[in-house]
């Protein structure tokens, strides 16, 4: 079944009648907000459905994007799991969309002007400043109708907003929590840096049970001048979950923007980023771990598109692939007219512990400028048999010595990130995926 | 006492089965002694050395290998080690990505009880006394498993994971080959202060100099697969004034 033919039922799913009632619900919400929610749901319900002939779905499973049957939750979840055990700014949990817990933003900061709310929040005691970023620069890569649906249901996720010059050091957190069969949500979290600002945010996403999810997730990340952002967002949904995650990043004059997905959950779960370096001096960092196995798919797209000259990008995605599971990558970078003497590099590298697994690497280049210096690659390899051996006659058990030889992989990645708490959160989340 | 005991031995490489490289080897190790062997370059001590090790490139055609009296052929390779046996490579992996602090911890702890916590203090201590005893920088913790290491920090890392996981039996390839004469006397001190009753040493060597600072028990001389020649300390001295032809043209007598 595909998504045009969502349940039309009145009083079921992801319905115009729910939709009607998600809205009323909002009466209180700035007008203009409610007019883009009833905006994207038409959008939602003309947008066709991605179709093979598509080719920003290529390699995709199509038949699987199965929408029917999925709802608002209506209650929040007791099991929140906890997993921002490190020094962390602030944090802001939300579970089955609602907010449940959340901790003060320390008051010096409160007091250089920081805005850490959740978006509903946000929009009535910052509407304008949410209205000048809320999907400013949209990512273009094929989910428009999941950002639509996105855009008409969103009811949790957070604003950041960081004054000019203000740097805080601890990470601010948002986690997404879902529980419950055929339950879905919709987070939208807009991150603003002023000038020179540097701040980190880190975004969970994860099912606290078993149920059959729907996830389709959006980010505004904006990076102004001579700002430093890092953005962490790291999924672990059920094994039954359609993910959607759509990333925006937009980075002007000097500024830099580290984001690091890191992809464990889900059955099918597709990934859009889009880089766009607006100012010389710009530069965006765009990293992803990726473990599949079972029948995961892990669907990535990506476009680090070179606007102003002086401009630099890196991409780099490592994904595990085990079992039968299956990736896509699918990069891009385009060099506008203008951008002279951009720098900008793109690699997908797969491990593959297993035969039956599938890394589909399409990596792209379209460069409209003459002075650039640009290179994009894939690689595929296997567990060095010489390493694995070396670390098994120390008396590290296979299973333990392979999962040693998966971080190695992923090291190159996660090093990157200067945060050593974070670090070591991610690595443990990581690691909960080979103990299940 | 402990023993591991090399009955017969014939190994091939896995790909190739019907060529052998350990021709019939027969070699008994008490812990507390320290054997010797020598012999020219191909003659088969590393495919010796790693098919006891368990190193899937080769097969046992025939023969065994007993640890007091149990075979261990039928083991893992990560069992083997757990069982006491402990291989210092003549050519160690590089490892990126993985640190010598992580890599020895999962090593320590591989061989601790199910459910039995690691005191990460005690852990520290332990690993940078031996560090010191080595006179390894302790900044080598963070580094990876010898990537970028010199030669002679390789096989100094081979011998720090040997002290810290106290094997009964260490077959050790060539780990004087590629170290300074500071270096070596380091490393000899390194094996000489874990000598006594509780482990046993095979050196790999081709040179009597390591026989001076690691003085052995037994010297072996081996020649295409096989220990042709047995004796003590003195035959290496004289191995080292004749070379091996002395030995092929005792053998050619036969
Ligand atoms: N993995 C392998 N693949 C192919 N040939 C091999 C392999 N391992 C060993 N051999 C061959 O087996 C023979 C014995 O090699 P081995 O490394 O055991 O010798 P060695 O006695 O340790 O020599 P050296 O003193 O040079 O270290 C050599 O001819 C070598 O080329
Ligand atoms: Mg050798």
């Amino acid at each position: 079944m595909s998504v045009s033919s969502l349940s039309p039922s009145p009083t079921e799913g992801l319905s115009s009648a729910r939709f009607e009632q998600h809205l009323s619900q909002r009466s209180y919400l700035p007008a203009w907000w409610l007019e883009a929610k009833a905006a994207a749901w038409n959008q939602f319900n003309t947008l066709p459905s991605p179709a093979r002939t598509d080719e920003t779905w290529r390699f995709s499973n199509l038949n699987t994007l199965d929408l029917e049957g999925f709802e608002l939750p209506e209650d929040a979840s007791q099991h929140i799991p906890n997993l921002s055990a490190f020094p962390h700014a602030a944090e802001i949990i939300f579970s089955n969309r609602q907010l449940v817990a959340r901790s003060a933003v320390p008051s010096d900061l409160l007091a250089k002007g920081v805005i850490f709310a959740p978006l509903d929040e946000a929009l009535r005691s910052h509407g304008d400043l949410v209205r000048e970023y809320f999907q400013k620069l949209p990512a273009n890569l094929g989910s428009e109708k999941f950002v639509a649906l996105n855009t008409a249901f969103t009811g949790s996720g957070a604003f950041l907003f960081v004054p000019k010059g203000v740097e805080i050091a601890e990470p601010f957190v948002v986690q997404h929590t879902l529980s419950g069969a055929n339950k879905a949500t919709f987070p939208h979290t807009i991150v603003i840096l002023g000038d020179n600002a540097k701040a980190t945010l880190v975004e969970f996403f994860v099912s606290a049970d078993n149920g059959r999810h729907l996830a389709s997730g959006v980010n505004d990340l904006h990076a102004g001048p001579g700002s430093q952002l890092v953005y962490v967002g790291a999924q672990n949904w059920s094994r039954d979950t359609l993910a959607f995650q759509t990333n925006s990043i937009v980075v002007e004059r000097d500024a830099k923007v580290l984001s690091l997905n890191v992809h464990l959950g889900g059955r099918q779960a597709r990934h859009e980023s889009h880089s766009r370096l607006l100012g010389p001096g710009a530069h965006s960092e765009m990293l992803a771990v990726t473990v599949a196995n079972g029948a995961q798919e892990f669907d990535q797209r990506t476009l680090q598109t070179h606007v102003s000259p002086n401009t630099t990008s890196n991409l780099l995605y490592k994904n595990a692939l085990l079992d039968t599971a299956k990736t896509i990558f699918s990069g891009l970078i385009v060099v506008e007219p203008d951008a002279q003497k951009t720098d900008a590099y793109q690699k997908n590298r797969n491990l593959m512990l297993s035969d039956d697994a599938e890394a589909n690497s399409l990596p792209g280049l379209e460069i409209q400028a003459n002075d650039v210096k640009c290179s994009h690659g894939s690689t595929s390899s296997r567990i060095e048999p010489e390493q694995e051996f070396y670390l098994q006659s120390r008396g590290i058990k296979p299973q333990a010595a392979k999962q040693m030889l998966v971080f190695a992989f992923f090291e190159e990645v996660l090093n990157k990130l200067e945060n050593e708490d974070l670090h070591t959160a991610l690595r443990t989340l990581i690691e909960s995926k080979f103990k299940k | 006492m402990s023993s591991l005991e090399i009955r017969d031995l014939h190994v091939a490489l896995a790909d190739s089965p019907e060529k052998p490289i350990v021709k019939g080897l027969t070699l008994t190790i008490k812990t507390g002694e320290v054997h010797a062997i020598m012999g020219p370059n191909g003659t088969g001590k590393s495919t010796l050395s790693k098919a006891i090790a368990g190193h899937p490139d080769y097969v046992i055609t025939s023969g065994d290998v007993l640890i007091d009296g149990k075979s261990i052929l039928e083991m893992e390779p990560d069992e083997r080690a757990r069982a006491g046996l402990f291989l210092a490579f003549q050519y160690p992996s590089e490892i990126p990505g993985v640190s010598i602090a992580n890599f020895l911890r999962a090593a320590v702890q591989a061989r601790m009880a199910e459910g039995e916590e690691l005191d990460a203090s005690g852990y520290y201590k332990r690993l940078y006394s031996k560090m010191d005893l080595l006179k390894i920088d302790r900044k080598f913790t963070s580094r990876s498993v010898n990537e970028g290491f010199s030669g002679g920090e390789k096989k100094r890392c081979e011998i720090l994971q040997m002290a810290m996981l106290e094997p009964s039996f260490s077959l050790m390839d060539e780990t004087d080959s590629g170290l300074d004469i500071d270096a070596l006397k380091i490393v000899a001190e390194g094996v000489n202060a874990m000598r006594g009753e509780k482990l046993g040493v095979l050196l790999i060597t081709h040179y009597q100099r390591l026989l001076d600072y690691i003085v052995p028990d037994f010297v072996h001389v081996m020649y295409d697969g096989r220990i042709v020649k047995s004796g003590d300390k003195n035959l290496a001295l004289e191995l080292e004034a004749k070379g091996y032809d002395w030995v092929k043209t005792e053998l050619a007598a036969v």
